[in-house]
């Protein structure tokens, strides 16, 4: 379709011995160049195909290594997509893949769609035409999923600060745009000073964002794993237990509210952070127990809910309450107590609200947490893009990312070109350029929405 | 014999002009049926051509690629302004107030002296339709002509109501019928119609002004044209004036708004937002005090003024007190009142990117009845329904202009691909990339094709290629003569106020400097001789060089899924992996390639997606 270099994660998050990034297009090779040094000084360009060298991924701006790493070089068309592919093998840890699929991106290749390899493989041949149909399940299907967490993702503090930068960079281009295209009107022509200021805050606000969407700092902090259930459960033995046998990483997050105790652990190689509602369970009614705001909020944010039952005492409505709260969720259901008698069977509990939850009976007094494990892996890793990375919030973050970064890219160019006392048709372009940047994190048409706002702002039509 | 054509126009509008003009340049046998003789090319609201910023664009297109519009109102302007000076290349736009009866006679000799072409009077009620193909129309007086290309350009007639307060009654525009037969025609095709609605201010008596409460819009004293071939030669301008409502105006509107039209709903069809009517704008814009006024000359031989930014549909006794609380018309009598005509329009999702029906085919459509407003928007559809319909006679492929290429692209893809939901504008906010599509190069981007085609002369074009071979030898020019840092240019460069020259550089390094001009170039080295356009181009072309190119990737990028053709008869329905909304829009609206279905809305990422699979091997889905 396009032949702009793509780039991801092509293996999944865990502990795995080696974390591969694999990059595909025509100027994979020299974004290799810009950041893989060999030993012996060897441009990955000049490589024949089916290469393997040894050396370093270095991040371009500091010249800072990230990590050593083998280079694999296969040449087009005998590679998996039939162009030319280059793959850096590094040593696995979550936080330095991330950092050296981050560096490829920057150096101009763009973050893989969903299904993205496997389509151009398709496309280019590599893959017999009878796939046709499996291969566009799996576009759809991953495209849907990573757009569906898209969405969820721009819940929050991130969403909100991304609309406030939007809605200042709409009013200057609608502004802009409305002079540009209505020049017999009276609209109050903007001084460039003002136009400067304004400029100068989005890219404040962006470099300040960027800085929060680091993907080092997501993943050392974890996916959000939400421990919920009524009380006496066994929620805390569970965190606890999880606690101790698991490897922690960091405790006590601060900047958390007290009602809830956060604990980060690395889940084989998953860095998850667990958050027991813990400490505020005494009161009587579920919704008033939690603050509705608090509670809703901490379901809603949450990657993964970890829901706990009680196998030994009849099911309550507030089961049956958190269970149609968080049906849209990432869930494990544990049925805790297997060593007493149990009192109810799966099937009391409704079947819709259980679609795609991963289901675990375990005793928290005495059984294996292998079963508990397991299932968390499985649902993380599950239906997780092949050569994408293993999360979809992950890969969603790094497309933010990204984004914010080029719309930052824009706003300088704007504002470049505005100190040099260039014309406002050429101001536009950064203006506009950021806002298509930032619309690409919620989908949005920009041009169709300036075109609205000039209308529903100005009183054209002299 | 004698009625038996190759390109039938009906309407001579400015749609129905520039595609009968083009036609019959085309070497078709080509006959323009209008309802009146007198009313060929008749601007019915503001007599101008250009203005907000993209119409000029359009013109200078038409123009380029051998069109008349540009020509003519060159000939017949009155008063011609510079707009948008200071914001940059790309929207620089030019407005000239024409002589609307002089604008008529010019466009009316045009067509009667071109070959292959007749004009004649009739309204058409019945297009000819066999097998799904037109094979021609037939008069109200029963008289058929036959053709196997049919353009209709019948702009706001199709069911034309006025309406002048709870007034309403059939009619065109104002004096002329209503064709009320063809929509109904239409329908019975298959085609489905909706309606618009548009509006005109009233006309006011030249002496009842006093000028001296007015202030004066003088024309350009820089001779400024819309053609690339017209001579630029001083012209006797007249001046528009400006005035601005008051505080009374709004007392009487407000006063008064249960007897507009907007208000009792005796206008059903949706408006255009760009052009509310003064009423409109007081209802949606309270905290808006005094609204501008400007009064523009509709003729050398003709006492009326146009009344712009008075546009109403209110009783007349309304308008009169609305105009006489405006400063300087206190005393003003109206000629003509204003109006608001309400019309069919045909759903352009019904049109193929060439303009011709996919309900009925040799069936062309341009202009209003596309849903579209404004004489140049009009022209623009009317020259590529006049090429598309010529050539499909004459069995060669048809022209699609990308949106890349032109602000006529730009136009007929949105109204295809997007539809409208108000009579259609154009605005260089709908352009991608705007700084490729500029009135100056025009000619670089379209005279090419125009000639390719047989619209743009041998004379015509050899101007284009000897300015074509200046500039590109300017800029190697430019490009290969160094300058030294000497004390003398060093010197010279504080005096122009630039920075200082540390190593030597091209002549274009030092163009791009913003504050340095190529004029200023001939301190530094032996000056050729170049027309001005020659040098407008190579300023912006050195000048703008980084902006320009980075649009130029992006059309490249944007170029790459243009161009992955879909195959006309494919089958949506049979397409595995696409949403029910998709599989609907992409069976409605066809499109041509990848790019084209990627801007239909209701067509997802993920949809595109599935669609590029699905045409690596797009055999077993056509049907």
């Amino acid at each position: 379709m396009t032949d702009q270099t793509i780039a991801a994660i092509a293996t999944a998050l865990g502990e795995a011995g080696i974390g591969i990034v694999r990059l595909s297009g025509s100027t994979a090779l020299d974004i290799a160049d810009r950041i893989f040094v060999t030993r012996h000084g060897i441009r990955p360009s000049t490589l024949p195909g089916y290469s393997v060298r040894y050396g370093r991924v270095v991040d371009p701006v500091t010249n800072r290594t990230i990590d050593e790493a083998i280079l694999l070089v296969m040449r087009a068309p005998r590679s998996y997509t039939g162009e030319d592919v280059v793959e850096f093998q590094c040593h696995g840890g979550v936080v330095v893949v991330q950092r050296v699929l981050e560096a490829a991106l920057r150096e101009g290749a763009r973050l893989a769609e969903p299904g993205e390899f496997t389509k151009r493989a398709f496309l280019n041949g590599r893959i017999d035409l009878s796939q046709a149909e499996a291969v566009m399940d799996v576009v759809r299907s991953r495209t849907e999923a990573s757009l569906a967490v898209a969405v969820d993702q721009l819940e929050g503090s991130l969403s909100r600060r991304i609309g406030a930068i939007r809605e200042h960079l709409y009013d200057l281009v609608v502004r802009v745009e409305a002079v540009i295209d209505y020049p017999e009107d009276d609209i109050p022509e903007m001084e460039m000073d003002e136009m400067a200021d304004v400029i100068r805050e989005g890219i404040a606000e962006l470099d300040r964002l960027i800085a929060t969407a680091d993907q080092g700092k997501v993943l050392r902090e974890g996916l959000k794993a939400v421990i919920t259930g009524k009380p006496n459960v066994g929620k805390s033995s569970l965190l606890n237990r999880l606690l101790d046998e698991q490897r922690a990483l960091v405790t006590d997050i601060p900047g958390t509210t007290r009602d809830t105790i956060e604990e980060v652990l690395n889940l084989k190689g998953i860095p998850l952070r667990l958050i027991d509602t813990a400490g505020i369970r005494e009161s009587v009614d579920l919704v008033e127990r939690l603050g509705v705001e608090r509670a809703v909020q901490l379901l809603k944010e949450a990657d993964l809910i970890i829901h706990v039952l009680d196998g030994s005492v009849p099911l309550t409505s507030e089961d049956f309450q958190i269970l149609a709260r968080t049906k849209d969720k990432q869930r494990v259901i544990v049925i805790n107590k297997s060593d007493l008698p149990r009192v109810w069977n799966l099937s009391d509990l409704p079947g819709d609200d259980l679609q795609g939850a991963k289901v675990v009976e375990i005793s928290l007094l005495e059984g294996e947490l292998d079963p508990l494990v397991d299932g968390i892996v499985e649902l993380v890793t599950h239906g997780m893009i092949r050569e994408g990375t293993s999360s979809h919030a992950i890969v969603t973050r790094a497309r933010h990312k990204a984004a914010l970064e080029h719309a930052k890219a824009d706003l300088e160019q704007a504002l470049a070109t505005l100190e040099q006392g260039l014309p406002l048709d050429l101001i536009s372009v950064g203006l506009q350029g950021a806002l298509e940047h930032l619309g690409e994190i919620t989908g949005e048409t920009v041009r169709e929405n300036v075109i609205e706002r000039i209308f529903a702002q100005f009183c054209i039509g002299k | 014999m004698e009625r038996d054509y190759e390109v039938i126009v009906v309407g001579a509008g400015h749609a129905g002009c520039e595609a009968a003009y083009a036609a019959a340049r085309l070497g078709c046998r080509t006959l323009l049926l209008t309802t009146s003789l007198d009313n060929i090319a008749q601007m019915p609201c503001n007599p101008a051509i250009g203005g907000p910023a993209a119409k000029s664009h359009l013109v200078r297109e038409i123009d380029a690629l051998g069109g008349l519009m540009g020509k003519i109102i060159d000939n017949s302007f009155l008063n011609i302004r510079l707009l948008n000076e200071s914001r940059g290349p790309a929207v620089l736009a030019i407005r000239a107030q024409a002589d609307k009866v002089l604008y008529r006679s010019l466009m009316t000799m045009a067509l009667e002296s071109q070959p292959n072409l007749d004009v004649r009077q009739a309204i058409v009620t019945q297009l000819l339709v066999e097998k799904g193909a037109v094979h021609g129309v037939r008069t109200k007086h029963g008289v058929e002509f036959t053709a196997p290309a049919v353009i209709l350009a019948t702009g706001t007639f199709m069911r034309g109501v006025l309406v002048v307060g709870q007034l309403r009654y059939p009619g065109g525009r104002q004096g002329e019928p209503a064709v009320e037969e063809l929509s109904q025609n239409l329908e019975e095709l298959g085609i489905r119609l909706a309606r618009f609605q548009s509006a005109t201010p009233p006309r006011l008596h030249a002496d009842t002004v006093d000028y001296d409460r007015l202030t004066e819009q003088p024309g350009s004293p820089v001779p400024l044209r819309f053609s690339f071939d017209s001579l630029k030669e001083d012209r006797l301008q007249l001046p528009c004036w400006y005035t601005r409502t008051t505080p009374k105006t709004i007392e009487v509107i407000r006063a008064n708004l249960h007897r507009s039209p907007i208000q009792s709903g005796s206008v059903v069809g949706h408006g255009p937002r760009f052009c509310p009517s003064i009423d409109r704008k007081v209802l949606r814009f309270p905290d808006k005090l005094d609204h501008q006024i400007f009064l523009e000359p509709e003729g050398r031989y003709t006492k009326e003024l146009y009344c712009l930014g008075l546009t109403t549909a209110m009783p007349e006794d309304v308008q009169e007190e609305i105009v006489r609380s405006i400063p300087g018309l206190e005393k003003a009598k109206i000629m003509r009142p204003g109006y608001a005509v309400e019309y069919d329009y045909i759903i352009p999702s019904q049109m193929q990117l060439t303009l011709e029906s996919r309900v009925v085919a040799g069936l062309f459509t341009a202009g209003q009845i596309n849903g579209t407003s404004g004489y140049e928007e009009a022209a623009a559809q009317g020259i590529m329904a006049g090429i598309n319909a010529a050539r499909k006679v004459l069995g060669q492929e048809p022209v699609i202009l990308r949106r890349s290429q032109a602000y006529i692209g730009v136009l007929i893809d949105d109204l295809v691909t997007k539809g409208t939901t108000e009579p259609y504008r154009m605005m260089t906010s709908r352009a991608e990339y705007r700084l490729l599509l500029r009135i100056d190069n025009a000619d670089l981007r379209l005279r090419p094709i125009g000639r390719e085609l047989g619209l743009v002369d041998e004379n015509q074009y050899q101007r284009f290629e000897e300015k074509r071979r200046l500039i590109k030898e300017t800029i190697t020019w430019l490009n290969t003569t160094k300058v030294t840092p000497t004390a003398a240019v060093r010197a010279k460069l504080q005096e122009l106020g630039s920075g200082d020259l540390k190593k030597s550089v091209s002549l274009a390094e030092l163009l791009q400097r913003p504050e340095l001009a190529f004029k200023d170039l001939a301190h530094f080295a032996a000056f050729p001789q170049l027309p001005a356009e020659v040098i407008e181009q190579v300023e912006i072309a050195v000048k703008y060089a980084g902006y320009v190119e980075r649009q130029e990737r992006q059309v490249a990028e944007f170029q790459k899924l243009e161009d992955i053709r879909i195959p006309e008869n494919i089958d949506y329905m049979k397409i595995h992996g696409l949403r029910t909304e998709a599989r609907e829009r992409l069976s409605e609206v066809r499109p041509i390639n990848l790019g084209q279905a990627a801007r239909i809305s209701g067509v997802s990422p993920a949809d595109v997606s599935v669609l590029a699979v699905v045409l690596k091997d797009v055999t077993r889905y056509v049907s």
